[in-house]
């Protein structure tokens, strides 16, 4: 979606402002508010691409006043929500009143640090060969999806060149909706910044986004 | 709004509305036996203590002593970074891009926040902010120098937008001067922002002794 989340090439936001010796967690709910997002996505209700949809899918003005760990927050409401494991009722009192659904896991402590190492790879295994290959020139769709999508604004109805190819991964596309995991080639496809911006494109810079074949066509 | 200054416990009166938020959260889903508070406080743990942007720097300061190293690293960054054990969640698919004199690289995550946990940890703000996620893509030079770093005019700057679970992790030109140094001591020199590519990594006469 063309949502507040897309912000490559937006203008506005004032410069960078690193900070010194920055500390891991600003606020002891930061803690809690990491620890319960991996906790919660434990449960297996829903995917990684689903809550980066939560996420995206709040009110522009919420989502840009809000600091990275309240969209979080926000966004995990909204999925416990969806999915029944919390009602309204409940997020107002602030106690438990109602019985859940049936997590598929519940991560206990002593997994939690084997669950990190493995992770959750999206590579699937794919029959067939992929259409593009490294070197070759694709031009990238122009869509405006009102669901999930990891194609940027910025770089939709661009010529670029497959530089890598990953494989088969996890479409994020359908699988945010619960439509499937359905896997699709995976490449880096690498422009040049006057293709993306114009006069003002820098001619030394290029640009690369993870593509999906489904964002490409042949240039 | 799920507190509206109608909570009637009285016990989150002193919390701000977002702790209070997470706290009711929290409450709500140990309370049903879907979250253990004790595998919160291990994840914390972790990512608070025990993974961070030295293991990055590890990688990288091998890449610089050991070749055959560094051309696992280019071949398949996942499995070579694995040679330390540093695997898993936001890293299951890493690519080691390499500056040399000519080609400065940059990540950024222009749609949310992605980047690479295992060898970095959590990802610092100003990385998951507008401004770097906006600016970084249009005008890398520009951003660039907000972190004090000018690259000579002709340097070409690759930029890597994470757009899928790929996962980026920049290896930056070992620094002159450093022949004589163990790997130990070159791992003092890399930084986290010289692996994201918002620095570069340090000379050896900046690192107290």
């Amino acid at each position: 979606m063309n949502g507040p989340q897309d912000l490559g090439g937006q203008m506005g936001f004032g410069p960078v402002a690193p900070e010194t010796d920055e500390p891991i967690f600003h606020a002891e709910w930061e803690r809690r508010a990491l620890a319960l997002t991996l906790c919660a996505g434990a449960m297996g209700h829903w995917s990684l691409d689903e809550s980066r949809h939560a996420r995206e899918s709040l009110h522009p003005a919420d989502y840009y006043c809000s600091t990275y760990y309240e969209i979080w927050i926000k966004g995990l409401e909204r999925l416990l929500l969806r999915h029944g494991v919390v009602t309204p009722e409940e997020l107002s009192a602030g106690v438990p009143q109602v019985a859940a659904p049936p997590p598929k896991r519940v991560l206990k402590a002593e997994a939690v640090a084997g669950a990190l190492a493995r992770g959750a790879p999206t590579d699937r295994a794919k029959a067939g060969a992929p259409r593009f290959s490294v070197g070759q020139r694709v031009r990238t769709i122009v869509m405006h999806p009102s669901g999930h999508t990891r194609l940027p604004r910025y770089a939709r109805g661009k010529v670029g060149t497959v530089e890598l190819l990953h494989g088969a991964h996890v479409f994020p596309d359908t699988n945010a909706h619960g439509a499937g995991e359905q896997p699709d080639w995976l490449y880096t496809v690498r422009f040049d910044a006057s293709e993306l911006w114009g006069r003002s494109g820098d001619a030394t810079v290029s640009v690369s986004i993870d593509a999906w074949e489904a964002y490409l066509e042949p240039a | 709004m799920a507190h509206d200054g109608h909570d009637d416990h009285d016990d989150h009166s002193h919390l701000s509305p977002m702790e209070a938020r997470v706290r009711a959260l929290e409450t709500i889903l140990v309370g049903k036996g879907l979250v253990d508070p004790q595998a919160m406080d291990k994840i914390i743990e972790i990512y608070e203590h025990k993974v961070g942007p030295r293991n990055g720097a590890r990688v990288v300061a091998r890449s610089w002593v050991d070749p055959e190293f560094a051309a696992r690293l280019r071949a398949d960054a996942t499995q070579a970074i694995a040679e330390f054990g540093y695997t898993g969640r936001q890293g299951e698919h890493m690519v080691a891009v390499f500056n040399d004199d000519q080609t400065h690289h940059l990540v950024v995550c222009t749609l949310c926040s992605c980047y690479p946990w295992p060898v970095l940890g959590l990802p610092p703000v100003w990385y998951k902010s507008a401004p770097y996620r906006s600016r970084a893509v249009m005008d890398p030079r520009g951003v660039l120098a907000e972190f004090g770093l000018t690259l000579p005019a002709q340097t070409r700057i690759r930029v890597w937008d994470s757009t899928a679970e790929t996962r980026y992790l920049v290896i930056p030109r070992r620094p002159a001067g450093t022949d004589g140094l163990t790997e130990d001591q070159l791992v003092e020199l890399v930084t986290r922002d010289s692996m994201i590519g918002t620095g570069l990594a340090r000379s050896p006469e900046g690192v107290a002794s």
